[in-house]
């Protein structure tokens, strides 16, 4: 069939409206730049508002000494210990629970309603707020099992709640294995298990370790669940066994700010500082870590 | 549209192919019997002259049949039917030669006394003829009991030629003056009973085009049924 | 060469019959088929995708150490049959065999019959090369290892690789990933991997669409070098590559419920020069319609 459009006199039909189309284009741009620019703006502020009064306050000593009444001798050692306790307790344990329940979903059940209906609840389960997930582990883990406000319990209930966050990542990572490479392992006559240990887990791996970085970044941040459990007095001591009692970093930011001298206001903003720190920190390490298992596997 | 409009079309071009040299065969089967009968050494000629073009044929024909084999990738009927196209274009040109053979006869007794006057070999010439129009249809057609049938004519051809053979010879044991020209008579009807062995070839390979069989033709009876063969399990 | 061969078998010489278009009495009087043993035998096999009747009635007999090739338009149902055949369609959760598969005469779907050694004695290559994103070595040695093989790896991995037609080109970069070779190579590499865990029968599933010609054709080499040890079946779109290398050939269709049926089977040659059926010839010669 002939192009009409190459035809002489068929090219009134057409109203290209160039001019006009690129104006609407470039609109839109600036749109989207406005966009980019309000939110940098925005965090900049936010940064700005807290580099301030904070960096004057930033030492070794802040961060080697133990919370005090005198804004001159408070640190946070104890709270960074705490912090770092439950991260990584409860990256362990939801890596896990998160992991398998991910892998029994993906691989080995049947897709029937039955895990339609578990899917749609640990999807809900990620929305539900964290103050939730506070209560749930104080009736469990503080009373239920005789812990206590200990950091076995707030390593536990953390655990909890980046759990349905560390399911979905890890499905949408196992998932997103092609299948060619199943049958490829189930063509030379593996078992399942062979296949998802060799094969499946190696490929998603990267996918699995980016959950496990969201996850990491909101437990370290989460306040609320830590308040119900761990409580907010004074820990003067770093954590040694399960059912110390500790502190939390974004605790002890909170702490500070309520305290009536304008120096823990800068105490305050100085913890938010060091927290943002060593959250980058962490983040570098699991970033170079899926680095690293992502060069082995390419497609 | 059917799938590939074009080589469809291109299979019809080499049927086509095969029909217009079978017609210039023809045609110089009935120029050179008619020279035959009249001593027409021009016409003679003539005939020689346009077996080149015969020949010609052949070849563009079986180029023809080539380039298809190795553009399209024919398979099963299609195969066989353009592999028999080359065997009939082979044919075909080899019937022009005897065509042209009798032509060189005329030319060669042109100055000496017609021996009797001629009916028997063109009878032959005409059942040939009408053989070669008759395959030719049924190859195009696909028809392989029409080919069978053909084939039980050559029958006819054969006869008539013995018979003409026997004449000759008593002529010739008659009266050895005319053993030159009794011979060269006798090589012309020759060379239309080859004719139609000729055209049995070309029913063979009709027959094969259809069946995927290839099944000798020879010596058939001429009241040959292929029908009531088949149904026999005489045939294969 | 027909009349030679007929002089030879009666001599008592193992003939290579030669593949010639023409059914001569000679050879209708069974001097054609070396009467090889059937391995795997399809009786009335039904798959169902859910509620879709995928193929209907499927019987047919593959014979040991012969290339069977399975033809057909898209759709009709050809790799489902091929992929029953070492329960791969296990891994579809609404695939559903019917019908009776059996291999050296089991019932490959019986309730005892565990589909991992299945598999292992039916190996599989498929459509797009894939190969693990491990090391050449490695795709090789998984699947003999987890096969619980004990004896020397090297070994096996130099045999196999040289079974594949692939030992020269990459016996020098082993650690290499096998991502890293060429489409071609990739497939050979498949292949490789395919006979480790040393199978008896090989499924092809379209081997070579995703290739260039010069690695299809080498392919097909291949095919024919490996058929004297495996009894191969392959899947392919492409009646040529069909003509070229099976020996019997399957046809597939669908019917008027456009459910996959079986056409006709038989010679490779035969279904090519002179099949019995006119779907067959449609088909072959490209028409249809």
């Amino acid at each position: 069939m002939a192009s009409t459009t190459m035809q002489p006199g068929t090219v009134k039909r057409y109203r290209p409206r160039l001019a006009w189309r690129q104006q609407v284009s470039r609109i839109w741009r600036w749109i989207f730049v406005g966009s980019t620019a309000l939110a940098i703006v925005l965090l900049g502020m936010l940064l700005v508002s807290i580099l301030g009064p904070g960096i004057p306050w930033l030492s070794w000593h802040l961060v080697t000494d133990m919370p005090s009444r005198l804004p001159e001798r408070a640190g946070m050692n104890s709270a960074i210990w705490g912090s770092l306790w439950v991260v990584v307790g409860s990256a362990v344990t939801s890596f896990f629970l998160g992991l398998g329940t991910a892998i029994y979903l993906e691989e080995y059940a049947e897709k029937n309603r039955w895990t339609g209906f578990i899917q749609t609840n640990i999807s809900n389960l990620a929305g539900v707020p964290s103050i939730v997930y506070g209560l749930l582990g104080l009736v469990i883990f503080v009373d239920a099992l005789n812990m206590g406000r200990s950091i076995l319990a707030g390593t536990l209930t953390m655990g909890l709640l980046i759990l349905p966050v560390v399911v979905i990542s890890s499905r949408e990572a196992i998932r997103a294995v092609p299948p060619s490479l199943r049958e490829a392992a189930y063509g030379v006559g593996a078992t399942r298990w062979q296949t998802v240990r060799h094969h499946v887990l190696p490929a998603a791996f990267p996918g699995i370790m980016t959950g496990i970085i969201l996850s990491m970044s909101r437990a370290i941040g989460e306040t609320a669940p830590l308040l119900v459990v761990g409580g907010a007095s004074q820990v003067l001591f770093r954590p040694s066994s399960p059912l110390d009692p500790f502190m939390v970093m974004p605790l002890q930011i909170y702490n500070w700010t309520g305290r009536p001298q304008e120096e823990f206001e800068q105490l305050a903003a100085a913890a938010i500082i060091v927290l943002m720190i060593i959250l980058l920190l962490m983040n570098s390490v699991a970033i170079a870590l899926r680095q690293h298992f992502s060069k082995k596997a390419r497609w | 549209m059917t799938t590939r409009a074009a080589y469809a079309g291109q299979i019809q071009e080499l049927k086509d192919s095969v029909v217009t040299m079978a017609s210039m065969v023809d045609k110089a089967i009935a120029r050179s019997i008619d020279a035959l009968k009249t001593q027409n050494v021009e016409l003679a000629w003539t005939v020689r002259r346009a077996d080149q073009e015969i020949n010609d044929r052949r070849w563009t024909g079986e180029e023809q049949a080539l380039t298809l084999m190795a553009t399209q990738a024919p398979m099963a009927g299609d195969l066989r039917k353009i592999a028999a196209c080359l065997h009939i274009f082979t044919e075909l040109e080899r019937m022009g030669d005897h065509a042209s053979g009798i032509a060189k006869i005329v030319v060669q007794t042109a100055d000496e006394e017609l021996l009797k006057p001629l009916v028997d070999i063109p009878r032959m010439a005409q059942v040939a003829r009408e053989m070669l129009d008759g395959a030719i249809t049924a190859f195009i057609e696909g028809d392989a009991d029409a080919a069978w049938r053909i084939a039980a004519r050559d029958d006819e051809i054969d006869t008539l030629y013995n018979q003409i053979y026997r004449e000759l010879l008593t002529y010739m044991m008659a009266d050895p003056g005319t053993i030159n020209r009794a011979t060269h008579l006798l090589w012309a009807a020759h060379n239309v009973e080859r004719l139609g062995d000729r055209v049995t070839n070309i029913c063979e390979r009709t027959v094969f085009t259809v069946t995927g069989k290839f099944e000798e033709m020879d010596g058939l009876p001429g009241d040959y049924d292929p029908a009531a063969a088949s149904a026999n399990g005489a045939s294969g | 060469m027909a009349l030679e061969s007929k002089q030879k078998a009666e001599q008592g010489a193992p003939v290579r019959v030669p593949r010639t278009a023409v059914n001569t009495a000679e050879r209708a009087n069974g001097q054609a088929a070396e009467a090889k043993p059937i391995v795997i035998s399809m009786k009335d096999v039904n798959v169902h995708y859910g509620n879709f009747h995928a193929v209907s009635g499927v019987s047919h007999d593959i014979r040991q150490n012969a290339i069977t090739a399975f033809i057909g338009p898209s759709g009709c149902g050809k790799s489902t049959v091929l992929r029953s055949i070492n329960r791969m369609n296990d891994l579809i959760p609404t695939a559903r065999v019917e019908g009776r598969i059996e291999y050296h005469g089991q019932d490959v779907n019986a309730r005892d019959v565990d589909p991992v050694e299945v598999r292992r004695r039916i190996g599989m290559v498929f459509q797009r090369p894939n190969p693990f994103p491990k090391s050449i070595y490695e795709n090789v040695a998984w699947g003999a290892r987890i096969n619980g093989y004990k004896g020397d790896m090297d070994e096996l991995v130099e045999r196999v690789l040289t079974r594949a037609a692939l030992w020269d080109e990459v016996k020098d970069k082993l650690k290499e990933s096998g991502l890293s070779l060429s489409g071609g190579q990739q497939q050979r590499l498949c292949i490789a991997r395919a006979l480790a865990p040393n199978p008896d029968v090989i499924l092809l599933d379209e081997p070579a669409s995703a290739l260039d010609p010069i690695s299809t054709l080498k392919i097909e080499e291949l095919l024919r070098e490996l058929e004297t040890e495996y009894t191969i079946i392959i899947v392919t779109h492409n009646m040529q590559q069909a003509a070229r290398v099976s020996d019997e050939t399957v046809f597939f269709s669908l019917n008027e419920q456009r459910q996959g049926i079986l056409v006709e089977a038989g010679e490779t040659n035969k279904i090519f020069t002179n099949p019995d059926d006119e779907r067959t010839e449609a088909y072959i010669t490209g028409r249809f319609g």
